[in-house]
């Protein structure tokens, strides 16, 4: 693939895991079905990010091609670990912009279509990214494990103050509710 | 060949990201659906997490990532820096390699 064709698709895709997944497929010889169906597995993912994000991104249309455009993997973790409302906002257009700069040398997310390579890397560089995921969900578990009932109205009303200017309606789906509940519980991520 | 498949699938792609941003703002969900959608969205990136921590190839990466993660996870679970979990992770990783564990 020459270098400016790949950039530019980077630049316009940024999904890291479709693009190694088709050039994986065909250099192996696969038709154009397992390439488009394996496509729309690994695109099927971004449904309930988009489904738990969508308080978090803004509802112009622009906010919205923006934020669909930077929702992968490693940003729907940051912001998860940041909770919502303003501050969650500004985490994902921070955390989209610095993926999106790493862009080709951190395909980020997808691994496993990876292109083939045996040795591997000397530095412990592989290690980075999962732990880094990892330390982004550890908070959104331990609020998950405090959930039996154990969590104070105190702090359930507290973070509903604080996920936003207007009361969270019983309605609205995921992040809102989740800052409602784990309030506390995501110390640990902050960089 | 391969020129005109990938921005297909790139666009498929958008528009996944961008049918559950829409959905979400249009969906009234019982607070029980809202929080199994959380879950979901959580759990996928937990098996992400784990892939990458384990797995390479389609076979076992080997001890020192597997090893250096747990000791960044150890570190996050105790509440270290997230930037120092990353550093923790990698140089315990570089360092098994270093010793000669794969």
């Amino acid at each position: 693939v020459p270098l400016p064709l790949a950039l530019g698709l980077s630049v316009l895709v940024l999904s890291g895991g479709s693009q190694f997944l088709a050039v994986s497929v065909v250099a192996a010889g696969g038709g154009l079905l397992p390439a488009v169906v394996g496509g729309l597995l690994l695109g099927a993912r971004h449904l309930p990010y988009g489904l738990a994000m969508a308080p978090v991104v803004g509802r112009s249309w622009p906010a919205r091609l923006l934020g669909a455009h930077l929702l992968i993997d490693e940003v729907v973790a940051f912001s998860r670990a940041r909770g919502t409302g303003e501050r969650a906002g500004r985490r994902t257009g921070r955390a989209g912009s610095r993926s999106w700069r790493s862009g080709r040398s951190a395909p980020s997310s997808d691994t496993s279509p990876a292109p083939p390579s045996r040795t591997p890397p000397p530095f412990g560089v592989d290690a980075a990214f999962p732990a880094a995921l990892a330390a982004l969900l550890l908070p959104a578990l331990r609020g998950r494990g405090r959930q039996g009932g154990a969590v104070p109205a105190g702090r359930r009303g507290r973070g509903r103050r604080r996920a936003g200017g207007d009361p969270v309606p019983p309605g609205r789906p995921a992040g809102a509710r989740r800052a409602a509940r784990g309030g506390g519980g995501r110390t640990a991520a902050g960089p | 060949v391969t020129v005109d498949r990938r921005p297909g699938a790139g666009r498929r792609d958008l528009r996944h990201r961008l049918a559950g941003l829409l959905l979400g703002e249009r969906l009234r969900l019982s607070p029980a659906v809202a929080d199994r959608i959380d879950l979901g969205a959580t759990a996928l990136l937990v098996a992400l997490a784990a892939t990458a921590w384990l797995t390479e190839d389609g076979g076992f990466a080997g001890w020192s990532r597997a090893l250096g993660v747990a000791v960044g996870v150890a570190a996050a679970w105790w509440r270290v820096p997230f930037l120092l979990v990353v550093v923790l992770a990698a140089a315990t990783t570089a360092g098994l390699r270093a010793l000669g564990l794969p």
